[in-house]
């Protein structure tokens, strides 16, 4: 069997479970889902759920509703007493916000971690080396939400250079879309950094050992050029499925500091719904982030069988 | 609940006191790698005195609470509220927005804290360390489904699996359900743990099961039970121990996010985790309520992130033999 298909396969596994999974959620709810999530509405309203969700109906049927429903792009309602609300749009609208986030976070990650890994190897066990490793160190320990709120006290509060909380989308003022995104960017880049330039690191040094690299500074080739064509290529590919792993734990964390930068991302919205005990909106947010992570394993997957043969050739 | 606390007690104390065989002697038949830093492998570095003695005295505060001359930390002291550490030589940490000592609650709290993180993750080595040991050793059909199962529940960002999993069961706050959140938050935190714990054991178990002592061992008509139990799983725990003290690290971190976003233990009860989210509303005033666990917590981990490496290298545990 190709690899492609045998991935496919384990995509569509992966998927039913995980959606299996998030339909699961509201029958976890103990004592009575819909007198948890509608407390003082009424008994018609608290039956509307119960017909919404398909509560009384076996839960395999629960989830082929709901994946049907998903699919179609109704994501289910938020409940109040007042009446019921789409969760659809909102969803809608803060997927591409957290996308956003993201994308700048990996690419100042990237942006800074790359240059203090190739330095670092380059000078490997030199006082520069140590004093960045011990820093990483200690980077990697910091929550992010502790940094977070460090940062919003000293740069938004004290310093006043940034808003502390907010959010400006890009259509309102490019200058304030970047500064309400820079403490939740520098935030989530921090830990990352670390973790990227300690592996980037590691492997360049064992790829400054190679033969090809000794041959290349023989024909003089300067430093530079051997670091950065010879030496980096090689150790990219490490690091872009470090990149991609990396994704699910940005996502996790990214729900914190989302919610303290009060960023109307996807982890707001999973912060909020929480907050706010509106299941159905989590079980839909939830089941949006946790499908985006598969997929992106998935590419990843598929990218690093493309761009490795010898990943190819073993699989084979 | 002490129980717990002082056994990871002694398991601290065991790692950092020297034994009589802790020069790698036992273990010279693991082939070792060129290491970086290779020098001070027979000598302890000294950042794990640093990281010990703030575990030790973490764990020695948070087990005997009861006993320490603190104040109870839900009372309310007239006057002191947001009194900034160092100015009242009764309360050195000062007092929270409800004129709360905060040295108190901070204690108080790192109790919960601990017990919640420590207990999840012992809960995810029982579970996953079996699951782990049980994959690696009888490969092929058992190990693959295994394997699977833990893929499945790796594709569910931990965290937000977690925060799922505590909102939903905690269910309705106001009504009494019968599960205390603090066995919710273990379960949920352990659940997540699971498949971690388990990838790294099976990965050492694949490694060490096809050494050649283990087929010695089953050549003279040892049981598969033995072999697991006697001749693989010492090998495997300093790998299990490693990564334990990292979950750890992981899980408090995770206690403190929860807390943030309101899931986690109710108020007026203290964790790591709460304080911040209370503390929140006085971050311009007092930003030192929100400072100081977050400080205990960085440290905290800090410390266990610290020891799981030095952990990592004296055994030589490799996590990649996937």
């Amino acid at each position: 069997m190709p690899v492609i298909v045998r991935k496919l396969i384990q995509l569509v596994v992966v998927f039913v479970v995980v959606t299996f999974f998030t339909v699961l959620l509201i029958s976890l709810i103990p004592g009575k889902p819909e007198q948890v999530v509608i407390p003082f509405g009424t008994n018609a309203q608290r039956q509307a759920f119960r017909q919404d969700v398909g509560l009384d109906k076996s839960i395999p049927e629960q989830w082929a509703k709901w994946v049907n429903n998903f699919a179609h792009g109704d994501m289910g309602n938020y409940y109040q007493s007042s009446g019921k609300r789409p969760v659809g749009p909102d969803i809608r609208r803060a997927i591409p916000v957290s996308l956003l986030l993201l994308l700048y976070v990996q690419v100042l990650s990237l942006l800074v971690a790359i240059p203090l890994g190739v330095y670092s190897a380059f000078r490997a066990n030199s006082r520069t080396d140590r004093f960045i490793n011990t820093s990483a160190f200690a980077m990697i320990a910091m929550p992010n939400f502790a940094l977070a709120l460090l940062l919003s006290y000293y740069v938004g509060v004290r310093l006043g250079w940034v808003p502390p909380e907010g959010y400006t989308p890009i259509e309102k003022g490019v200058v304030d879309h970047f500064k309400s995104m820079v403490l939740p960017t520098i935030t989530l880049s921090v830990g990352l950094i670390a973790v990227y330039m300690r592996l980037l690191r590691s492997d360049m040094i064992q790829t400054l050992q190679e033969d090809y690299i000794l041959m290349a500074k023989a024909k003089g080739i300067s430093n530079r050029r051997v670091l950065w064509r010879h030496a980096l290529r090689p150790s990219s590919l490490t690091l872009l499925t470090v990149a991609g792993i990396n994704i699910g734990a940005l996502i996790g964390g990214a729900v914190v500091i989302e919610y303290l930068f009060s960023v109307p991302g996807m982890g707001y919205l999973i912060g909020v719904a929480i907050a706010t005990r509106q299941y159905i909106a989590l079980q839909s947010a939830i089941a949006v982030v946790a499908i985006g992570f598969v997929l992106v394993n998935f590419f990843i997957d598929f990218l690093y069988n493309v761009l490795d043969p010898r990943i190819r050739e073993r699989a084979t | 609940m002490s129980d717990f606390l002082e056994q990871v007690d002694e398991t601290e104390l065991g790692l950092t006191t020297p034994h009589p065989h802790a020069d790698g002697q036992p273990y010279s038949e693991v082939p070792t790698e060129e290491q970086e830093g290779g020098a001070t492998r027979r000598k302890l570095p000294f950042g794990t005195y640093l990281a010990s003695a703030w575990l030790i005295l973490l764990l020695f505060s948070v087990t005997f609470t009861k006993l320490l001359p603190l104040d109870d930390p839900n009372q309310s002291f007239p006057g002191l509220k947001e009194v900034a550490p160092f100015n009242d030589p009764a309360h050195i940490l000062g007092g929270d927005g409800n004129g709360r000592d905060m040295l108190s609650r901070v204690i108080w709290g790192g109790r919960i804290s601990m017990l919640v993180a420590v207990s999840a993750v012992l809960f995810g080595l029982i579970i996953g360390g079996t699951l782990g040991l049980l994959s690696g050793f009888y490969r092929g059909k058992v190990g693959n489904v295994l394997v699977s199962l833990f893929d499945i529940l790796l594709a569910i960002p931990p965290l937000v699996l977690a925060l799922a999993l505590v909102a939903v069961l905690k269910g309705d706050p106001t009504k009494d359900n019968g599960l205390p959140t603090v066995s919710i938050l273990i379960f949920a935190l352990g659940i997540v743990s699971v498949p971690v714990l388990a990838r790294i054991t099976r990965a050492n178990t694949l490694a060490w099961g096809q050494r050649e002592f283990v087929l010695a061992a089953r050549a003279q008509g040892a049981k598969n039970s033995r072999l697991i139990i006697r001749e693989i799983l010492p090998n495997v725990l300093p790998a299990m121990i490693s990564i334990s003290l990292l979950g750890i690290a992981v899980a408090i971190i995770a206690e403190g996010g929860l807390g943030i976003l309101g899931v986690s233990v109710e108020p007026p009860t203290a964790t790591w985790g709460t304080i911040i989210n209370t503390g929140r509303t006085s971050l311009r005033d007092a930003p030192f309520i929100v400072f100081i666990p977050c400080f205990a917590i960085f440290f905290t981990v800090l410390a266990l992130n610290y020891l799981g490496d030095v952990v990592r290298d004296r055994f030589d545990v490799r996590e990649s033999a996937l």
